[in-house]
């Protein structure tokens, strides 16, 4: 069975998402039920190079960094196709930076940065992302909560 | 040129931890001989939390190198009035040449170094950093024991609660010593930074719940306060099992060292403070001259 979805004219499509995951990228981009755009959500889709993956169709929306680096938590290597006068104008992979800087609030009620107004910071190492501030380490899914 | 700071033993360097300590050595000899390296410079010590120790040190430290140190307690203060951190952080910038913070917030003597203009010390923040107590520590080791690399070292007791165990596990990682961790079931080590040191330094680390000295160089002892445990008897059994007993001495090597960064309560009796193992007061010792090397180095001394 072969899902067909509208094409958009102007918007974000974020391909290869892991499955599963299409939900939280919804979340991350903010789409509530007061959303008047269209969006469509394919999950577990097949794939050649994932077996199975997510996909997000937004319209209206052209996801910009800061955006792309929180989606780069939950879907490393997803691929965002920019859309504008009905042409994708960018095409490129999500990518996790070195530093993910004013993406995320501190999980921790007592680093500094719950209480003074500072650009949140967090490295990123091999066992998860460390506050720049308490140092502290987190796994991407603490900082989406 | 960027300022130095010295907020957490993760941005120190080994060269730069030894430079540190042969500036260290000097500086014990310009302690004796009267000898200064500043005359118009002002170390604030800002200290939101209460702190006897570390404060009276860095003041003494100061002194020594010819500075002038200034001790603020901001309960006191406009902070009570309800100003802002950043607001009392740039006023004091103004006043001195260097800040030592302490403060409950994680991350705060972070956030002051980016805010002001003069270096910024870290005298603990909250469960965090406390890296001149871990300069301390290592530099105590390696004075007495004349290296660090292939010690046994253990460190015995609250793990989960103490700043100085985690940050001084990183730095005896840093430095290749061999680590036990020994804790009561509860309070052991945060397995993050466990796993850190693993990985970065590729430390050997021993998990165990029973005090055993048999093969230790150097004990590190922090104490197991009662009031982490819900049920008083348990607390009694443990604090018992932990206190650091004669007889647990017996079995110990005959130049096994124990330090313990203090103040301590009864967690090492007093009749070991008499013993040839007991290094607990050197150390404290040793934190002028390590608190002078640091002072002298964000302050950009020169002549030691």
């Amino acid at each position: 069975m072969s899902i067909n979805v509208e094409p958009i004219e102007s918007g974000s499509v974020i391909d290869h998402i892991k499955a599963g995951r299409g939900l939280k990228v919804l979340r991350i981009l903010g789409i509530s039920e007061e959303f008047t755009g269209r969006v469509a959500l394919v999950m577990n889709v097949t794939s050649k190079a994932m077996g199975k993956k997510d996909i997000v169709k937004i319209e209206g929306i052209h996801i910009d960094e800061k955006t792309a680096d929180k989606i780069s938590l939950i879907a490393p290597n997803a691929s965002l196709n920019i859309v504008k006068n009905s042409k994708v104008v960018e095409k490129r992979k999500v990518v996790m930076p070195e530093v993910l800087i004013g993406v995320a609030k501190c999980p921790n009620p007592k680093c500094i940065s719950s209480f003074e107004s500072s650009e949140t910071r967090f490295k990123v190492e091999k066992m998860g992302l460390r506050c720049a501030f308490c140092e502290r380490v987190f796994q991407p899914e603490e900082l989406l909560s | 040129m960027k300022k130095k700071d010295l907020i957490s033993i993760r941005d120190l360097g080994k060269d730069e931890i030894e430079n540190l300590f042969s500036l260290a050595k000097k500086m014990e000899g310009a302690a004796k001989s009267g000898k200064k390296f500043f005359n118009d410079k002002i170390v604030f010590n800002l200290f939101f939390e209460p702190s006897t120790r570390t404060n009276l040190s860095f003041q003494a430290a100061a002194a020594r190198l010819g500075c002038t140190p200034v001790a603020f307690n901001p309960q006191v203060g406009s902070v009570q009035k309800g100003e802002t951190f950043s607001d009392t952080i740039k006023i004091i910038d103004g006043y001195c040449d260097v800040i030592v913070i302490r403060h409950a917030l994680e991350g705060s003597a972070r956030f002051a170094s980016q805010i002001a203009e003069h270096p910024v010390i870290n005298a603990g923040d909250g469960g965090n950093q406390h890296p001149t107590q871990t300069l301390i520590d290592l530099y105590t080791i390696s004075k007495i024991k004349g290296k660090i690399k292939g010690l046994s070292v253990h460190l015995v007791g609250d793990l989960k609660h103490a700043r100085a165990m985690r940050s001084l596990l990183y730095g005896l990682g840093m430095f290749g010593a061999e680590v036990t961790l020994t804790a009561p079931v509860g309070l052991e080590m945060d397995p993050a930074i466990i796993n850190e040191v693993k990985e970065k330094f590729g430390t050997k680390i021993r998990l165990t719940g029973k005090v055993d000295l048999k093969d230790a160089d150097v004990l590190y002892v922090c104490r197991v306060q009662k009031e982490r445990f819900a049920d008083p008897y348990e607390a009694e059994k443990i604090k018992k099992e932990f206190r650091i007993n004669p007889e647990y001495l017996e079995r110990a090597k005959d130049d096994m060292i124990i330090l313990h960064p203090l103040p301590k309560i009864d967690e090492i009796p007093e009749e070991v403070d008499k013993s040839k193992h007991a290094k607990y007061f050197e150390q404290a010792r040793n934190g002028i001259p390590i608190r002078m090397a640091v002072l002298y180095t964000v302050l950009g001394g020169s002549g030691a």
